[in-house]
């Protein structure tokens, strides 16, 4: 009687909720027939190429612009889209551009592309993440302003003073020279960066103004170009670019497929949606092998993961509590356990991967030898707490365990570890000089060169030098390394720094990092670099 | 009827206002350094901090930063995140996606919840109910971090029955294990309450009466004491919707869906303020909405009540 109206309503609600969920998908993306993989990656922060500096946003902008230069497997700097860069004193660097390269959208690449791309990129209003990379062309500073009362103040900061380099200075449409404020022998190197890529002048809306909706369809002078535009936490799909002058790459186009969880991504792996993961978690390790056998892959990667002692917490001042911290750790036994080998352990203070690097640097302070520990730790009177200070948010609980456990047993005083719940918690608290013991870090270069450890990490100006570390010999070797005559007078001087490090023991070389990645039975030739980027340039698909 | 309509509009605006103000005074006070967190572990350069606190007024006090929001989002500009994109574009992106798992995920629930518990309300005691309070029991205690991994590891990878992920554009099919998942969160509740309503009805006087009259068995179910027993149970299930809708943090973390818990999650992680605020803002409105349609529900579920 009275009660047939609700089921009705009811019923018909129910059916069309059905219906529109049936109905709002059902795009299915053809796979298999054409020659194209699917790379997986995290949504990128920016796809502007001097605001890409972490490796999803560099990964897929790599498929779009075609750098300055490449490396070679000894890492060394070769020409790409460069004719040729040279520099007679290493501070003026001539720039020459291959004839005949065009943007995506037909626009031919010219001095301007990049002088307009730098200059853009480093202005520091822009507020780009990679604007420091500029930092060492002429001129930056003036480019930069400076809030006169302060961040918290109510004034607004000045206009810079210029919006151009005075470094930058284009000769004609295929040449310009870039002018260094001090002598660098490895600007070649750091030219390769991401942040280095030219733009078309469609990128802009006004000189010196970015398009605002560039960065959704981004155009770049690289193999590949945008199909459609970024869908925002799903996916980029690029194909290739008809008038690329550079070496061809073996497939059609990417689709690069974003996921929020590093676990879903396997799990897409495994069922075969995607074509290769670069990084596989560290939850997965454990069954990687055998869900893909010799499609898990390992390659050397840049990351180096230490602990810094702060200088104004005084117990860790003296060297020897230092030495004696780091000989009471295993840390062969963490990369096992813990990392199940996807880690090797680091025994110096810059990566493997880079040129001028020297095997056990740090000698025998880095060895595992807990009797010795113990005596030096007594006998330097260090202190009785130990603390590790780490981000919660990183994966980094069960390794800052496992080294406060093997201190606790080898030099018999109590360790723990904290965890802040974000890494710019525990910033806040360096900042504030609270009493945060050891502090958890890790790097990863931006370009393979020794000075992009030592120079960020240990000198003391460095960026990522957190605990304040400074000696005056070492930032003056590392000044006369970068302004050396040629790469290997460079490494030379370098190396002498690195020789300073291991006398004040300034952080704990923990781990060096390598790429643990997988990929389907559709592709082979998978190559993860150092910059755990997939090389689009060789990765083919299996004929079927 | 339409006074009380135009009350409870008029209160929801009033919770409305105070619901984003907490919400923008919870963010404000956990914010460090949102610049840092965006950053990750990268430093900052001290000119790419000063234009960024700029633009997005982060050197303002807490009321001058809700005056902004609040100036914006009354112009129905919801603002740009601290990425730099349209907080109303993401959120068109978003909300889709997210109602269609939701209301798979509640419409499954409804179903499974009233059929069995009118069920097992009936034959209270026999295997049935039994099986189902033992179901109900593993499922409910198992938290959600461990359910959604495990099916799709069991579902999507190993029998291969469903995809593990799905995609903003996903279609039923695509969204039926993530819909399952999460409406396992609620299902035992609801079946749990639809069976004690239906035993308790069941012994009523106006059963009694309705049995005596002579009307068959199915009627006296279907329509006397189904109708009567669902009371409580739409007042569940319209709160579960809203639950359901912002409670989808870890299944669409785990099915790579790129809805709104995942935004609420990433927003929180980057102490990104206007997105936060933004999107919890639509959640409040959802929430009202939904309970205001469940009270009006009762209306004509029962005839006893009356709106004035």
């Amino acid at each position: 009687m009275l009660g047939k109206r609700p089921w009705k309503m009811a019923a018909g609600a129910a059916a069309i909720v059905m219906l529109v969920a049936g109905c709002g998908g059902g795009s299915d993306e053809a796979e298999g027939s054409e020659n194209t993989v699917v790379l997986g990656i995290a949504e990128p922060k920016h796809l502007i190429p001097a605001n890409s500096t972490e490796s999803n946003g560099s990964q897929v902008l790599s498929s779009l612009f075609y750098p300055l230069v490449n490396f070679n497997e000894q890492k060394q700097p070769v020409e790409a889209a460069a004719e040729s860069i040279t520099s007679d004193d290493n501070k003026v660097w001539t720039i020459k551009l291959k004839p005949g390269f065009t943007f995506s959208n037909d626009e031919p690449v010219t001095s301007d592309s990049y002088i307009n791309a730098w200059n853009n990129g480093a202005y520091g209003p822009n507020g780009n993440d990679g604007s420091y990379f500029f930092e060492r062309i002429a001129g930056y500073a003036d480019l930069q302003s400076k809030d006169p009362d302060g961040e918290d103040g109510p004034q607004k900061a000045p206009e810079p003073k210029a919006k151009t380099m005075t470094g930058l200075k284009k000769v004609d449409d295929t040449t310009f020279t870039v002018t260094l404020s001090a002598p660098f022998a490895g600007w070649k190197s750091v030219l390769a960066y991401t942040v280095f890529y030219p733009l078309p002048n469609a990128a802009f809306s006004s000189p010196g103004v970015l398009n605002e909706a560039f960065e959704q369809t981004p155009i770049g002078n690289g193999p590949f170009k945008v199909v459609g535009k970024w869908e925002h936490d799903q996916q980029i799909v690029v194909t290739k670019a008809a008038g690329f002058k550079g070496p061809a790459p073996k497939v059609e186009g990417i689709t690069w497929k974003i996921y929020q969880d590093q676990q879903a991504q396997y799990a897409d792996l495994v069922a075969g949606n995607l074509d290769v993961q670069t990084l596989i978690p560290i939850e997965s390790l454990g069954s990687a092998a055998g869900d893909l056998g010799d499609r898990l892959k390992k390659s050397p990667s840049s990351d180096f993961a230490f602990v810094g002692f702060p200088t104004f917490q005084k117990e860790f001042s003296n060297p020897d509590v230092r030495r004696a911290l780091s000989m009471a750790i295993n840390r062969k036994e963490m990369t096992d356990q813990i990392f199940l080998q996807s880690q090797t352990p680091a025994t110096s203070f810059v990566s493997p991967v880079v040129a001028g690097y020297r095997e056990n640097t740090c000698g025998k302070w880095c060895e595992y030898k807990p009797a010795e520990a113990k005596a030096l730790y007594t006998k330097a009177q260090g202190p009785k707490e130990i603390k590790i200070t780490y981000n919660a948010d990183g994966g980094h609980k069960a390794w800052v365990d496992a080294m406060c456990n093997q201190i606790k047993a080898s030099l018999a005083v109590n360790c723990t570890g904290q965890g802040e719940p974000k890494f710019a918690d525990l910033l806040t608290k360096v900042d504030a000089e609270q009493p945060v013991g050891l502090i958890r870090l890790g790097w990863i270069m931006d370009y393979p060169l020794m000075e992009n450890y030592l120079g960020p990490l240990y000198s003391t100006t460095g960026g990522s030098n957190y605990y304040g570390y400074s000696n005056t010999a070492f930032d003056s070797l590392l000044k006369e390394g970068s302004e050396a005559a040629t790469p290997e007078a460079a490494i030379k001087k370098w190396q002498e720094a690195e020789d300073i490090l291991v006398k004040d023991m300034p952080v704990l070389p923990l781990r060096f990092g390598q790429n643990t990645y997988g990929f389907s039975e559709r592709v082979t030739n998978v190559e993860v670099d150092l910059f755990k980027k997939v090389n689009i340039y060789k990765i083919e698909r299996v004929a079927s | 009827m339409f006074r009380y309509l135009i009350r409870r509009l008029l209160q929801m605006v009033l919770t409305f206002f105070g619901a984003t103000f907490i919400v923008y005074a919870l963010m404000f006070a956990n914010q460090t350094d949102p610049i840092q967190a965006l950053a990750g572990e990268r430093p900052i350069t001290d000119s790419q901090r000063l234009a960024l606190t700029e633009r997005y007024h982060l050197d303002e006090p807490f009321l001058g930063q809700y005056w902004h929001y609040m100036k914006g989002l009354l112009t129905g500009d919801f603002g740009i995140s601290l990425t730099n994109r349209k907080i109303s574009e993401m959120m068109a992106d978003a909300w889709p996606v997210t109602i269609r798992l939701a209301l798979i995920a509640i419409v499954i629930v409804a179903i499974v919840a009233i059929v069995a518990g009118v069920i097992s309300g009936i034959r209270r005691g026999g295997t049935f109910d039994n099986v189902t309070l033992v179901l109900t029991l593993v499922v409910l205690s198992m938290p959600i971090v461990v359910l959604a991994p495990l099916a799709r590891l069991v579902f999507g990878i190993q029998l291969g029955w469903f995809p593990p992920t799905a995609t903003r554009d996903a279609g039923f099919y695509e969204l039926l294990l993530p819909a399952l998942v999460l409406g396992s969160l609620v299902v035992a509740t609801e079946l749990r309450v639809t069976r004690s309503a239906v035993a308790e009805n069941l012994r009523s006087d106006y059963v009694r009466t309705a049995r005596a009259k002579g009307l068959t068995r199915q009627r006296v179910v279907g329509v006397h004491v189904l109708r009567n027993s669902l009371i409580p149970v739409v007042t569940l299930i319209g709160v579960d919707l809203g639950n359901l809708m912002s409670g989808a943090i870890v299944t669409e973390g785990v099915f790579n869906i790129p809805g709104v818990g995942f935004n609420l999650f990433r927003a929180i992680k980057t102490e990104d303020g206007p997105l936060v605020v933004g999107f919890v803002s639509v959640l409040v409105i959802v929430f009202l909405m939904v309970n205001l349609l469940v009270d009006l529900l009762y209306a004509a579920l029962d005839p006893r009540i009356r709106y004035e």
